[in-house]
């Protein structure tokens, strides 16, 4: 077996991260492009909502992504934190941007479908609230790191922000089972399965795993200027950004 | 290896604690989390009775009365056990059905009428074509069906 703790160190990770870019974003299309066909051309209409119901299949995808990749930064504040390795505050850094953009275009996209199928844009209920709470955490995150210049100490703040803000995920998820609420229930749970049609589910899955690949492509970029920011100072930086 | 230990076992009494408190936090605030109250809840008095409030329920199949003027409506929110009347002057959302549900915001009259000022769809968790979805309803109609709302293969 290899050893992939070598790989935390940013000098084997950088050239590694630069292997997998093209991977992921031939990935990202694999997935994406028939997603999105089936989803918007193949797949049949909803029998209340008509084609409208059509933007879940770019709702949803978001919509998971932004959860799951906070909980991916928080998986990296925590593994920071306890074994105080360089690369885990890089790669919370490098996420933060997708995720903001996802919980941004989880509201927006949620307010243009809850206006012609619920007939307002905006409820105050506690599936649409947490998922707020969301987008706020992960600008204060970006703020916060920002705002500390020595690169050790804007990792720690960043990541207690990140591990405090981690309950937010589980109420997110689960807020439509607690309370009463104006969105729906999910879709997909391993208790009831799919109450979703065969076509709509893989067209669902399919864009979210796109999403998906698209995020591990845009994120590997990040952290690979993240390290050579950071380690400029190095030989191993300077031997590579020199004019041979 | 003693402080790595420390450090761990601080982020994970830090997550549970913090888990905890937020736990119970929102359990002490469930009835203002919860965006409407129930015709049962209504009904029993635990809705506000001088102020504002939502409530939410199944629109009662029949129950849908336009006025003449086209505009003005009233309707039965039931959740199966209570049932309250609801009045309503505006445009309702396009998935406003009879048999679907609904959550309309206003206040309490007298005689436990709601005159609401907004009226949203709430629409459920199911997403089939609508050939899926009639023969499902037929077959629920025959009593066959005893599982709808989950999608035939």
């Amino acid at each position: 077996m290899p050893n992939w703790f070598k790989y935390s160190a940013p000098v084997a990770f950088y050239p590694l991260a630069g292997r997998m870019i093209p991977v992921f974003w031939a990935l990202a299309l694999l997935f994406g492009i028939p997603g999105l066909w089936l989803g918007l051309a193949v797949a049949p209409v909803d029998f209340q909502q008509g084609e409208a119901y059509r933007i879940l299949f770019v709702h949803v995808g978001v919509a998971w992504m932004a959860m799951f990749i906070y909980l991916v930064m928080a998986f990296w504040a925590a593994i920071g934190l306890a074994f105080n390795t360089r690369l885990s505050g890089m790669m919370a850094l490098a996420l933060a941007p997708t995720g903001t953009l996802f919980a941004f275009l989880t509201l927006w996209t949620g307010a243009l479908w809850g206006k012609p199928m619920w007939g307002a844009w905006w409820v105050w209920d506690a599936r649409l609230t947490s998922s707020l709470i969301l987008l706020f955490l992960y600008i204060g995150f970006i703020a916060l790191t920002r705002a500390i210049d020595d690169p050790r100490r804007s990792d720690k703040a960043g990541a207690i922000l990140l591990l405090v803000g981690v309950v937010n995920v589980p109420i997110i998820y689960f807020s439509v089972k607690w309370w009463n609420t104006l969105h729906q229930g999910a879709s997909l749970s391993l208790a009831k399965g799919a109450s979703i049609s065969p076509l709509m589910l893989w067209s669902m899955l399919l864009c979210a795993l796109a999403l998906w690949m698209y995020t591990i492509a845009v994120a590997l970029t990040r952290a690979r200027l993240l390290i050579l920011e950071r380690e400029r100072n190095t030989e191993w930086v300077r031997a590579l950004l020199s004019p041979a | 290896m003693k402080a790595r230990h420390e450090r761990i076992a601080l982020i994970v009494g830090g997550i549970l604690a913090l888990g905890l408190i937020t736990g119970l936090v929102l359990y002490a605030l469930q009835d203002n989390i919860s965006l409407f109250y129930s015709p049962t809840e209504v009904k029993s008095g635990k809705a506000p009775r001088d102020r504002a409030f939502r409530i939410g329920g199944l629109v009662e199949a029949g129950s849908l009365v336009r006025q003449p003027d086209g505009v003005s409506v009233h309707f039965v929110v039931t959740d199966t056990v209570e049932r309250v009347t609801v009045q309503y002057k505006g445009i309702l959302p396009d998935l406003f059905r009879e048999g679907k549900g609904a959550v309309a915001q206003g206040k309490l009259t007298g005689e436990d009428v709601f005159v609401a000022h907004e009226v949203l769809a709430k629409h459920d968790e199911n997403y089939m074509p609508p050939e899926v979805a009639q023969s499902l309803e037929k077959a629920h109609r025959e009593g066959v069906g005893k599982a709808a709302g989950t999608p035939a293969p």
